[in-house]
């Protein structure tokens, strides 16, 4: 997007785009998360897990759902908007998912997701109600119709085979067949944002609505058609999901929203929309996941994830991620 | 503040009343958010005394207020950011870890607790100053500063109650959660309570003497001071704000710290109403998401620079009301969260029938 060649700053003898920045400092984390994993591991069991294939690659495949849900929402953060209704969104996708079971069991799933969006973008473009409140009241929602259809239970059904399939399942006894879905994903989101009207119309709507408005685009069209991007994205991780534990239960989608946000933000987007790059996000989400599994190595307590956690967000956005400075 | 803006108008007497009538209706305007919600506060409320099998008891009201008190400080302690076009994500997390801390230190003899309290108090300012330090100087959007540094304070409450637990001491306990008259019956004030004076306000419920008491030694000297004027010139438009000299970061550091301290406050009722802390990272999370639904329904501007921290109040007070009627009604505990849901999306909903008003479709847009 908004490549500003004169403003490139030169590191390392690279020059490095503004919006490269995050990405390479980002990759530059991972990196130095991965080392100081190993040597811990390597301190205390005298070997280095975190530098198998194998195990990397296990991690990416849990990771996917989160980068699932990381691409749908980076869509909604470029408007300048937020999806906070991602957790009941993916609980209500796999507990559909399971219920209806069966051929159309995924297309359910994901139809749940692509409606909660939809009445998303209907309330946020149509009604201009703020992203924040309207997606958090279509949480509610979702939450009470689920608590409401299972009882307050985990439901009994169990997922099908096919979703099991793609949670779990490793291509050629390797490669986890849930990557290759967040694969299919990401270059589904590169080529939006790259290729497609609508992908730029989503930087000009995050840049000034006013602006793109007056320049021809229908941007409640837009709006409406990016939520329902987000919640469909929600709908597939909770589908597959759903997969990986072979079943639906309550609460399963709220470990992934703040995360998903993390993430997202981590990886350069600008929390207030208009800039950032897909790129970006997915070092992001792959930085939130080997964090969290160098922290299990390490058996730190809920209480230091936490406070780790919110370091490194600190830590790494005052790096990179700062404003400008007011100055009228 | 119409009244300072249209005083020069006075002076030429044909044009009084019609500019009267001017400042009336934009009187009206500036408070239409809070009075709405208060309407339907008091139509909800009337409705559920009315309903009541019991009839209208103190015991109700008291316990109404006891529930109504943290998440009204939390609304409110929402508001001071909200009002600069910023997001506290941490209020949640610093209600919690400072509900933590007070199960630690509010207990033993009466020196004790005092400083126990000004601790906590502290601690509730410290955290909302530390979210003001890193939104103003490392110029981080506040929605994910305070999102990171809500996971620290969750942290370091966890540390400080690994399990629910601790103590309080239960006079104070039993003191703050009742009425006017059992306070001052417990800690031995007015003649055990039973002073003339002091009758006709006996049965008021304490947590709503300390929210009257908190708006107006707290809230409404803060909007009055060139700190509050600033807060609210900064939602309007930053940019302005800076160009006409205002004291810019330090109004936000001092909007953060409020939080805190108001975030702070909710978390000590809470541990004292229930006697014990408890680090429960999804009711922190539910606190967090009710605030920003009660400062909405309070008639606060999510864009910033209108809005008041009592509307969030009773903004607050409306959510509460509707689960207090759930009660009433029977509605099954599961169809609950659906009927939260579905009132708090109508309510944000109406707001959209001013679209039909608009006469340049440009001002949609923000």
């Amino acid at each position: 997007m908004s490549r500003r060649v004169n403003a490139t700053t030169a590191l390392w003898g690279l020059r490095l785009d503004p919006d490269d920045k995050p990405v390479a400092f980002a990759v530059g984390f991972v990196m130095l998360i991965l080392l100081i994993g190993t040597g811990y591991t390597l301190y205390t069991q005298g070997s280095a897990p975190l530098l198998q294939p194998q195990y990397l690659l296990q991690q990416l495949q849990v990771g996917s759902f989160l980068g699932i849900v990381a691409a749908g929402l980076m869509l909604v953060i470029l408007l300048g908007h937020i999806d906070l209704s991602v957790p009941w969104t993916l609980t209500a996708a796999a507990m559909i998912a399971t219920a209806v079971g069966g051929p159309w069991a995924i297309p359910a799933g994901i139809g749940v997701g692509l409606v909660v969006g939809m009445v998303n973008g209907l309330g946020v473009a149509y009604l201009r109600v703020p992203s924040m409140i309207f997606t958090l009241g279509m949480n509610a929602v979702m939450r009470g119709l689920m608590v409401a259809h299972t009882g307050g239970f985990a439901p009994q059904t169990a997922a099908t085979d096919l979703m099991q399939y793609l949670a779990v399942a490793r291509i050629g006894d390797m490669i986890p067949a849930a990557l290759l879905v967040w694969l299919a994903v990401s270059v589904a989101v590169v080529a939006i944002l790259t290729r497609t009207t609508l992908g730029r119309s989503i930087y000009a709507i995050g840049n000034r609505e006013r602006a793109a408005y007056l320049s021809g685009i229908d941007t409640n069209r837009v709006i409406l058609v990016t939520f329902a991007l987000s919640g469909a994205a929600a709908g597939l991780a909770g589908v597959l999901l759903a997969g990986y534990s072979t079943k639906a239960y309550q609460g399963m989608g709220d470990a992934y929203l703040l995360p998903a946000i993390a993430a997202v933000v981590i990886g350069g987007t600008n929390i207030l929309g208009g800039r950032g790059r897909y790129l970006g996000t997915l070092v992001g989400v792959i930085l939130i996941v080997l964090l969290n599994s160098v922290l299990s190595i390490m058996q730190m307590l809920e209480a230091g994830r936490q406070i780790i956690y919110g370091c490194v967000i600190i830590s790494m956005l005052l790096v990179y991620g700062r404003g400008a400075r007011v100055t009228g | 503040m119409s009244d300072t803006v249209l005083a020069p108008a006075a002076a030429e007497p044909k044009k009084k009343t019609l500019r009267w009538g001017d400042g009336l209706s934009l009187r009206w305007r500036k408070h239409a958010g809070i009075l709405g919600a208060l309407a339907l506060f008091l139509v909800l409320y009337l409705f559920y005394q009315m309903s009541h099998p019991r009839g209208f008891t103190g015991q109700i009201l008291i316990q109404n207020a006891n529930e109504v008190f943290a998440l009204a400080l939390v609304s409110m302690a929402q508001t001071v950011p909200v009002l600069m076009a910023g997001l506290d994500l941490s209020v949640g997390a610093v209600m919690t870890l400072v509900g933590c801390i007070a199960s630690h230190l509010v207990d033993g003899s009466p020196t004790d607790i005092a400083l126990g309290i000004v601790a906590c108090i502290a601690a509730g300012a410290t955290c909302g100053f530390v979210n003001g330090c890193v939104v103003v100087y490392g110029r981080i959007q506040p929605i994910i500063a305070t999102l990171a540094t809500s996971a620290i304070y969750m942290g370091l409450a966890l540390i400080l109650r690994p399990t629910p637990g601790g103590k309080v001491q239960e006079d104070l306990s039993w003191a703050v959660a009742s009425d006017v008259h059992e306070f001052a019956a417990t800690f031995g004030l007015f003649d055990d309570g039973e002073a003339t004076w002091l009758q006709p306000f006996a049965w008021i419920p304490v947590p709503l003497v300390l929210l009257a008491l908190i708006i107006l030694v707290i809230w409404v000297p803060f909007t009055r001071s060139v700190m509050g004027r600033t807060v609210y010139a900064i939602g309007s438009s930053e940019t302005a704000a800076y160009m006409s000299g205002l004291p810019i970061n330090r109004a936000k550091l001092a909007a953060f710290t409020l939080a805190g301290l108001f975030a702070g406050l909710g978390g000590l009722f809470l541990a004292l109403q229930t006697s014990s802390g408890n680090a429960d990272i999804p009711q922190a999370g539910a606190y967090t998401l009710n605030s920003i639904a009660a400062v909405v329904i309070g008639g606060t501007s999510l864009l910033g620079g209108t809005g008041s921290a009592i509307g969030s109040m009773i903004g607050a007070m409306v959510l509460r009301t509707i689960s207090f009627n759930f009660r009433i009604f029977d509605v099954a505990p599961l169809l609950q969260p659906l009927f939260e849901g579905l009132v708090l999306l109508a309510a944000v909903s109406i707001g959209g029938l001013k679209l039909l008003r608009l006469k340049n479709r440009l001002e949609i847009f923000r």
